[in-house]
């Protein structure tokens, strides 16, 4: 909503200053979002009179004039405009003006040989109106004028102001003076209305069908005929152009005027091409009309049309059509002053994606009183500047304004508010603001104003109070430091644990959108249900994804383009497995690239593989608290990994939830992603899927217990099928006597020479320890035979002589 | 001159020289060995008359030590100066770079969800989460946001479907909801989390961060949402002092509504908050509206309190003198690398919230 101090002053009679207003604007809930100040600039454009006029010596069209701008000596300024003539009042710019439209800035010039100090301006020029023919012509009362500012310095100053939803009555000056008013911030003036005699019938007549979901409830009209439709006065012009209107015609000018002083949106007919009168409908579908915007929109059923015989002249309350739309040669008009619902104009307006003034306003509530008052402030206004003979004016109504009756208790504002305000002062704000209040035994019964549609119960009461005794009023409690419920959850203590285990271990944290590029989701999707957004932003983020690889790989595709080669990157957060609420899963995702130890003087460099990831992921599950003895690893894993070279992690042999996968992404997709990098290696951890450990660290450290008895490590190398994993034969290992055996670790695997086709030698080193006693030759051997006859019988292996 | 004063007087004058390890041995050998000189001199004390004996061990002794620690002492001396001279060899240039290692970062937002999660954990909130993908009801309707409302437009919701019934929740106000259905009050809580809206340019992604906050008991009134955000924003930006300025505003679930400014001013091209007469609006906030409560059965005669929502990205923009909000999530390693976090840097209350 954009205002200046200027018009607030025909409401508002204050000595206050404009920086006082913005400030209390702002402290009283109507936002200052900006303040445009033109007057600085503006100060430099005089006026100014030609006191005399002569050709330019080297081109026809241009004039040498000589200007009165107030100083002792006349300016030379050339001119092309051709009503540049002697005694004509005008407005000069000097050298060092910045021209409002064009913003550019005047230097003293010389045209076709002729220096020129300054420029004559049109109205155009300086954003007054769209008039660009000619320079601006002044009245001869701007004679006395002569060489002052032709703004003056309040009047430039426009205001916008950021008008809550709920607030219909501040988008018009009047409410905004009211609430400034009832804050203390001046006294409201109150509107007289002009008398106008109103003799004739109005004779077009105006009918509202009664019919489910009428979207309009009253309709008022009046005839105005003989009218003379002309540019509007200087005033009128002005306070529109100083809120950024632009003038129309008088009769337009006037209905918007009207709007933006007490917003009461109106319409005005040409009333000669209405055939037989008004009809208020539900459109039919498939009904079509040109609209002032010169589109054509074509109808759905159920929308509030203004009609007449001939068919939709215009959509109520949103938009007018060029049927019956008024023009300069325009006799008689019928005015329109109506009541539309807000949920209707919402509906209709957004099914065409029409967004007007008057749609802006009916959906947040116009006053259902107002309609008889703006009706008569127009046609005066009319009257005032067209001429033309005013009718009675006419009403239809299919429903009446009931008024809304609140019981306030007064002492619910310090409930809620914490601060006190006495009941005298209740009720200076609330009749300030329009209430009408009754005094009752403990409490308050207000009527609520007709135009405050937000108003329905008693928080809305302290609301209106608190906000005009104002903010600054309200306590600052400070906070009691104490804690009765632990701050995070289990979950969400594991979910910070794996955060930080993760970028512990070297890689980058990153947050992206929870949407992604449908063609890259579906490299990671599997049989995943594809969830499409229905209004994405682009076509590129057109899904939730399923797999947070597809924009890891995005980034990291562009990251390499950067130039950077080893790269790990991860990102813990949600992925998604359908479209209702819930249907989502946490997941820690990495992706690393590239090689380890490139170009070192002293390590060996090599390929990133699988097993730096997967020493990542056990470690960090690990850390967490997951014992990775009892881990259980096989091969199956989805599709978007290398099928030989990922695995999956359980955390025990029951083999219940995935915990983990890890592996290299499949050299399909880094083909078709044309990904240049010499591996690429990914993991996720699956969050809901960790069992959450029973015991806290209090449990878990109560006891320590360790051997000091003499250990012996005993190295086994066993020939097995290929097929046989290495975590079969430490399974069997570490069974044949977990007391005594620890610390089993693969230290070599071996195919090839000496060892037969599809076979491979495992060999393995075993620790050897008893928590009794220092174990005796005999008891090693034992021990011994038994790890190689288990092993043997259970993996058919053979151990290597 | 007796036989082992001839000896002593021998070997000194021969380890005066200038020998090497061997040299030495074999001397050590000739001397010492089985048959050395001094062995056998030793084995001669038992033929020896019994009045010299005495004299003669004395003696032999002396001379056997003499002889025995300037041997030593030599050997030391060569195998000290054979070490020297290796490790002078050994020197090797330290200046070389070390092992290569990496460093992983914390995210600055993850790092803002922390720090935030740490103030309010201390004046008793607990964490509270809620799905992205949210229904109609739960985002807008039970929030005081009935379809037709216009306060609607200010949210550009990403749709899940065609009837709008399902979306992509548009603030995290929705964890109240779920929050207050789930359990009884009163509630204290934070929820932070993503949040979407379909708006996209320089300062607009279409997903960013918010906390919710939620404080619910008999009694609870604006004091304590004006003392309870006092309090986060000056622990926040780690000032002692805050400039906070409380405007009404609308939202639908809440009434009255607030939004709140803080003071700044820029010195040297950066912000300083907490200074200065510009106010920059940090989050927006308000009593509950009743008919929220009423939405998740909770007797607004009974139990009031505040809600307040804060935008976890701007709050970081501001504390970390981040300028582009679209870079947050546009992984660039350099960015991740020079906002980021080192993971031990966990915000806590007793040692601090940033280094």
């Amino acid at each position: 909503m954009k205002i200046t101090f200027d018009w607030l002053k025909d409401h508002l009679k204050t000595n206050l200053k404009e920086k006082n207003l913005l400030e209390q604007l702002t402290n009283i809930g109507l936002e200052v979002e900006s303040v445009e100040s033109l007057s600085s600039d503006n100060q430099l454009f005089k006026v100014a009179k030609i006191i005399k006029t002569e050709k330019h010596p080297n081109a026809d069209r241009l004039k040498v004039c000589d200007v009165n701008v107030g100083e002792k000596e006349l300016k030379k300024v050339v001119c092309g405009a051709t009503n540049a003539s002697e005694g004509l009042i005008t407005i000069y710019a000097p050298p060092g003006a910045i021209i409002p439209k064009t913003n550019t800035k005047l230097e003293i010039a010389k045209i076709r040989g002729v220096t020129s100090y300054g420029m004559l301006c049109s109205e155009s020029e300086l954003n007054l109106s769209d008039e660009s023919d000619g320079i601006t012509e002044l009245s001869k009362k701007f004679e006395k004028n002569i060489g002052k500012s032709y703004f003056s310095k309040s009047k430039s100053n426009l205001i916008d102001l950021s008008i809550t939803p709920n607030r219909p009555d501040c988008l018009g000056v009047k409410g905004i003076a009211r609430d400034l008013a009832a804050s203390g911030f001046g006294r409201l003036i109150a509107s007289k209305e002009k008398k106008i005699k109103l003799k004739t019938k109005q004779t077009l007549k105006v009918k509202i069908n009664k019919e489910k979901g009428q979207g309009c409830s009253a309709f008022g009209s009046c005839l105005i005929k003989n009218v003379k439709n002309t540019e509007s006065p200087q005033w009128l012009k002005d306070k529109l152009i100083s809120v950024g209107q632009k003038p129309i015609s008088a009769i337009v000018d006037i209905t918007n005027y009207v709007m933006l002083d007490i917003n009461r949106p109106l319409h005005a007919y040409d009333a000669d091409k209405i055939e037989k009168g008004i009809i208020v409908r539900n459109s039919k579908s498939g009904e079509e009309f040109t609209a002032l915007d010169n589109k054509i929109y074509k109808l759905e059923k159920g929308m509030c049309v203004i009609s007449d015989n001939k068919g939709v002249l215009g959509l109520g309350g949103i938009i007018g059509g060029t049927r019956s739309g008024t023009e300069f040669d325009t006799k008689n008009i019928l005015l329109e002053s109506a009541y539309f619902d807000p949920r209707s104009i919402r509906n209709t307006a957004k099914k065409l994606n029409l967004d007007t003034d008057a749609k802006f306003r009916f959906e947040r509530g116009i006053d259902p009183l107002s309609i008889e008052t703006g009706l008569k402030k127009a046609a005066s206004l009319i009257q005032g500047i067209c001429g033309g003979e005013v009718s009675k004016i006419d009403i239809q109504k299919i429903e009446s304004y009931k008024t809304k009756i609140i019981n306030f208790d007064v002492n619910s504002f310090e409930n809620i508010v914490g601060f006190k305000i006495s009941e005298k002062e209740i009720q200076r704000i609330l009749t300030d603001l329009g209430f009408i209040i009754k005094k009752e035994k403990n409490s308050l019964k207000l009527i609520v104003p007709s135009w405050r549609p937000d108003i329905s119960q008693q928080i809305d009461i302290i609301e209106e109070l608190v906000r005009i005794s104002g903010y600054d009023k309200i306590k600052t409690i400070d906070p009691i430091k104490d804690r009765s419920k632990s701050t995070l959850t289990q979950t969400q203590r594991l979910f910070h644990f794996l955060q930080r285990a993760i970028a512990s271990k070297g890689y980058l944290e990153t947050i992206t959108w929870s949407f992604t590029d449908q063609s890259y989701n579906n490299h990671f999707r599997e049989a995943g249900k594809e969830i499409k957004i229905v209004n994405p932003i682009s076509s590129e983020l057109g899904v939730l994804r399923n797999s947070i690889f597809s924009n890891l790989i995005m980034f990291m595709s562009k990251n390499l383009d950067r130039g950077f080669k080893d790269l790990s990157i991860f990102e813990i957060g949600p992925v998604f497995t359908g479209s209702k609420p819930g249907e989502q899963k946490t997941v820690v995702c990495g992706l690393s690239a590239g090689k380890k130890s490139r170009l070192s003087w002293i390590d060996k460099e090599r390929n990133i593989d699988l097993f730096d990831a997967k020493r990542d992921v056990v470690q960090t599950l690990n850390e967490a608290g997951y014992n990775s003895d009892q881990f259980f690893i096989d091969s199956k894993t989805p599709n978007y990994y290398h099928p030989g070279k990922s695995g999956r992690i359980f955390l025990d042999h029951k083999k219940d939830k995935v915990a983990a996968y890890f592996g290299e992404i499949h050299p399909n997709i880094l083909k078709k992603i044309d990904i240049k990098t010499e591996n690429l290696i990914g993991f996720e951890i699956f969050l809901e899927n960790l069992k959450l450990s029973r015991k806290t660290l209090k449990d878990q450290k109560l006891k320590f217990s360790v051997s000091d008895f003499q250990k012996s490590e005993r190295d086994f190398a066993f020939v097995v099928n290929k097929d046989v994993e290495a975590q079969e034969l430490i399974s069997v290992i570490s069974n044949v006597s977990p007391n005594l055996i620890s610390n089993i670790k693969v230290f070599d695997v071996y195919e090839g020479e000496n060892i037969p086709d599809n076979q491979k030698s495992i060999a393995i080193s075993i620790t050897i320890q008893s928590s009794e006693k220092t174990l005796n030759d005999k008891d090693l051997e034992k021990i011994n035979n038994s790890i190689i006859e288990a092993v043997e019988n259970k993996t058919g292996a053979k151990i290597r002589s | 001159m007796s036989d082992l004063k001839k000896i002593r007087d021998e070997f000194i004058s021969k380890l005066k020289g200038k020998l090497d390890l061997a040299e030495l041995n074999q001397i050590k050998s000739d001397l010492f060995g089985k048959n050395g000189l001094v062995s056998s001199q030793f084995k001669k004390i038992g033929t020896i008359d019994v009045s010299e004996r005495k004299k003669f061990a004395s003696d032999l002794n002396i001379i056997k030590d003499e002889l025995h620690d300037l041997i030593n002492f030599k050997i030391n001396e060569i195998e000290k100066a054979n070490i020297n001279e290796k490790l002078e060899k050994e020197k090797i240039d330290v200046t070389l770079p070390e092992r290569s290692f990496v460093r992983g970062k914390i995210h600055p937002v993850s790092q803002t969800i922390d720090e935030i999660s740490s103030i309010f954990s201390e004046i008793g909130f607990s964490v509270e989460e809620g799905p992205d993908v949210e229904n109609e009801y739960n985002n807008f309707t039970a929030l005081n946001t009935p379809d037709n409302h216009p306060a609607r437009d200010m949210h550009d919701t990403f749709y899940l479907d065609e009837k709008k019934e399902r979306l992509l929740r548009t603030h995290t106000s929705p964890v109240q909801i779920r929050t207050m259905l789930k359990d009884k009050p009163p509630f204290k809580i934070i929820a932070p989390g993503r949040t979407y809206r379909s708006d996209s340019d320089q300062t607009h992604s279409p997903m960013f961060h918010q906390v919710e906050g939620l404080h619910i008991d008999k009694n609870i009134n604006m004091g304590h949402l004006k003392g309870c955000l006092n309090y986060f924003i000056k622990e926040f930006f780690e000032v002692k002092k805050i400039k906070m300025r409380f405007r009404p505003s609308h939202f639908p679930f809440t009434e009255p509504s607030a939004e709140v400014d803080i003071g700044y001013e820029i010195k040297d091209g950066k912000i300083i908050i907490g200074e200065g007469d510009q106010w920059l609006e940090i989050l927006g906030c308000g009593m509950v509206h009743p008919n929220v409560l009423k939405n998740v059965k909770v007797d607004p005669t009974k139990f009031q309190g505040y809600a307040f929502g804060i935008g976890i990205d701007r709050l970081a923009m501001l504390k970390y003198g981040i300028n582009d909000l679209r870079a947050f999530f546009d992984c660039d390693y350099r960015w991740l690398n020079h906002f980021g976090f080192d993971p031990l840097d966990v915000p806590t209350n007793y040692r601090g919230l940033s280094r």
